[in-house]
């Protein structure tokens, strides 16, 4: 059964911290107090200066795909512990926490939908599952998901958002960049589109793999997209970074998405593209 | 006499190292009664040290072999049991870059394509290197020169030994996660057979943006994980100083991935390391790899190409709720 279908009160959590809990907040851009109510309209962008919040995967759900035709596949999908990986807690620990927070088993949601009406296999990364990380349920679910929409012959849309492979499961969670990697070449092979939506933010091991093999890739503005974090780049050339950097306007400038896409027109826009491909 | 200093001693080493000293000077007195059965003691007791010592290395000393500045890299190998080897340079967008070489040699009767990341040995030549951390322009040289075998349908051996890809502006300019992300793509459907060796170090995306294959070998000392033992114990403990427990938790030595059948075997290295030997490695190389591409050489490339993404198809440990 889809989460979908659970009552509103369970899944609230999977809110991201930039998400206002009262009646309004103020934007972290430009400081402009906005309403909740008038956010939620605006498709959780500022409306002065368009600031982009981070939303959750039920927003982006609503957002991009047709009302109540989500079907969620395979949630029952977590994490094993291979490792016994033990940091400040164990990572057990960590997944039951996430679990209960976001309300999803994993830090991908995947399913079928419709897009205007254009039937997608669709995946949702879930930024506040520890960090939206890729590991072997991660790598797992994206396989599946992608296996479905080659059986079914339904084009593959996903929304990225990671910080990269999960540390907790080292070399098998780098295994995951290959394994996504290589089912997208069957994909390839059998003419089916796959497009991504790079939101922010996009980096690691999730952008060194699925997320730039798209035959279309939108990035939502604003979007930090990149390899490398800010942070390690700064500790490394030992200066620090211009505002824009890996930021989505400075990836189309550098030529490495098709198009920037304000979240108001995300759907539009994937709709006359999904229409391009079917034609 | 003449004191033999060598230039780089792991902690570990320097008991043996002690006592290989010990059997110098003896030599070089000469006077000792009974001095050729002092030596054999000597000696026996150094075998008996180093196979305690290297029987049971933790896996954060199984790191510092690893880097071990004499250790042999890329090119090494190449020079020593390839043969023709013409480097080819530059992935004709930007420029080369020599964190990765590339060319066409001849192994063992047959023309084949070697690709590897490349360290220096001295300040000069690693800063030429960058320290074996390829910018965008790496990966793509790899991938043109991955289309180059398939076209002509020779076999390909990658070699990894990488602290990770560069993380510069430039680098994030040019498109490094792209850059992995084809060569992942490509090296997954790839018409011609591929070898993987891990030589040396494997961090992360780095090292992987050259190693999909239908063998993955590993070096005994060799390391292979998402993120260094230094990065991890910085991000965990918020200080460098538990590389040592990061390494631990890691499980990032060929012995533990053979556990996890990430890697599908690993090549013995002469006791003490590659380092302390590399005729003896290049020799255990040579071996390896014949086998390896001989027995690749007998599956139809139809098959060899769906048993090898069916492998990573493969890897994961998760569960059903
Ligand atoms: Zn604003």
């Amino acid at each position: 059964m889809g989460w979908f279908l659970r009552s509103k009160e369970n899944i609230e959590e999977d809110k991201p911290k930039e998400m206002p809990d009262g009646l309004w907040t103020k934007c972290p851009s430009c400081g402009e107090i906005i309403f909740k109510k008038q956010l939620e309209e605006n498709y959780f962008t500022c409306p002065k200066c368009g600031h982009h919040y981070r939303i959750g995967v039920l927003e982006y759900i609503n957002i991009i795909l047709d009302d109540a035709t989500f079907e969620e596949f395979n949630s029952n999908i977590t994490s094993g512990d291979p490792l016994n990986f033990f940091d400040s807690k164990p990572y057990l620990e960590r997944i039951e926490q996430s679990r209960n927070s976001t309300g999803f088993n994993e830090a991908l949601i995947t399913g079928l939908g419709k897009v205007e009406g254009i039937e997608v296999a669709a995946g949702f990364m879930c930024f506040a599952f520890i960090g939206g990380s890729m590991g072997s349920a991660v790598g797992e679910k994206f396989y599946r998901l992608a296996k479905l929409s080659l059986n079914k012959k339904l084009p593959l849309v996903v929304v990225c958002a990671s910080g990269g492979a999960r540390m907790q499961e080292a070399a098998l969670s780098l295994m995951q960049m290959a394994k996504t990697s290589a089912i997208l070449t069957e994909l390839a092979e059998a003419s089916i589109p796959y497009i991504t939506i790079l939101t922010d933010p996009t980096t690691g091991g999730v952008t060194a793999s699925f997320g730039m093999l798209g035959d279309i890739t939108i990035a939502e503005p604003g979007a930090l997209i990149g390899f490398a974090g800010p942070r390690v780049i700064e500790q490394t050339i030992k200066k620090k970074l211009p505002p824009n950097f890996q930021r989505a306007e400075f990836l189309l400038e550098k030529g490495f998405v098709d198009i920037v896409v304000p979240r108001k027109e995300l759907k539009q826009t994937l709709s006359i593209l999904l229409k391009w491909f079917q034609n | 006499m003449e004191k033999t200093q060598p230039k780089y001693l792991l902690e570990f080493e320097k008991p043996i190292y002690e006592l290989e000293q010990k059997i110098e000077e003896m030599k070089s007195i000469g006077e000792v009664i009974n001095i050729d059965e002092e030596i054999e003691r000597l000696q026996n007791k150094i075998f008996e040290l180093k196979q305690q010592i290297y029987s049971q290395l933790t896996r954060w000393q199984r790191v510092q072999i690893a880097r071990h500045p004499e250790r042999p890299y890329t090119l090494d190998y190449i020079n020593n049991i390839f043969t023709d080897f013409v480097e080819l340079h530059g992935d004709r967008l930007v420029r080369d870059d020599p964190a990765i070489v590339g060319g066409i040699a001849k192994f063992n009767g047959h023309s084949v394509l070697v690709v590897g990341h490349q360290k220096g040995r001295d300040t000069k030549s690693n800063l030429f290197r960058n320290f074996g951390m390829p910018n965008p322009e790496g990966y793509r040289k790899a991938h043109r020169l991955f289309l180059l075998a398939e076209k002509f349908s020779k076999p390909v051996i990658t070699f990894l030994d990488t602290p990770g890809a560069y993380p510069g502006m430039e680098a994030e300019e040019r498109g490094q996660a792209e850059a992995i992300a084809r060569n992942l793509f490509l090296m997954a459907k790839l018409r011609v057979p591929i070898i993987v060796v891990i030589i040396g170090e494997g961090a992360s995306g780095g090292a992987i943006g050259i190693g999909v294959g239908d063998r993955i070998l590993m070096l005994e000392n060799a390391w292979y994980s998402v993120i260094s033992p230094e990065s991890c114990s910085s991000i965990l403990w918020r200080s460098w100083d538990f590389k040592e427990q990061a390494a631990e938790a890691l499980k990032l030595t060929a012995k533990d991935l053979l556990e996890l059948k990430i890697i599908d075997r690993v090549v013995p290295e002469p006791l003490g390391g590659a380092h302390k030997d590399p005729k003896q490695m290049f020799t255990i190389m040579k071996e390896v790899l014949s086998e390896e591409l001989e027995n690749l050489l007998k599956i139809k490339i139809d098959d060899l190409v769906r048993m090898r993404k069916e492998k990573f198809y493969n890897q994961g440990v998760w569960k059903e709720l």
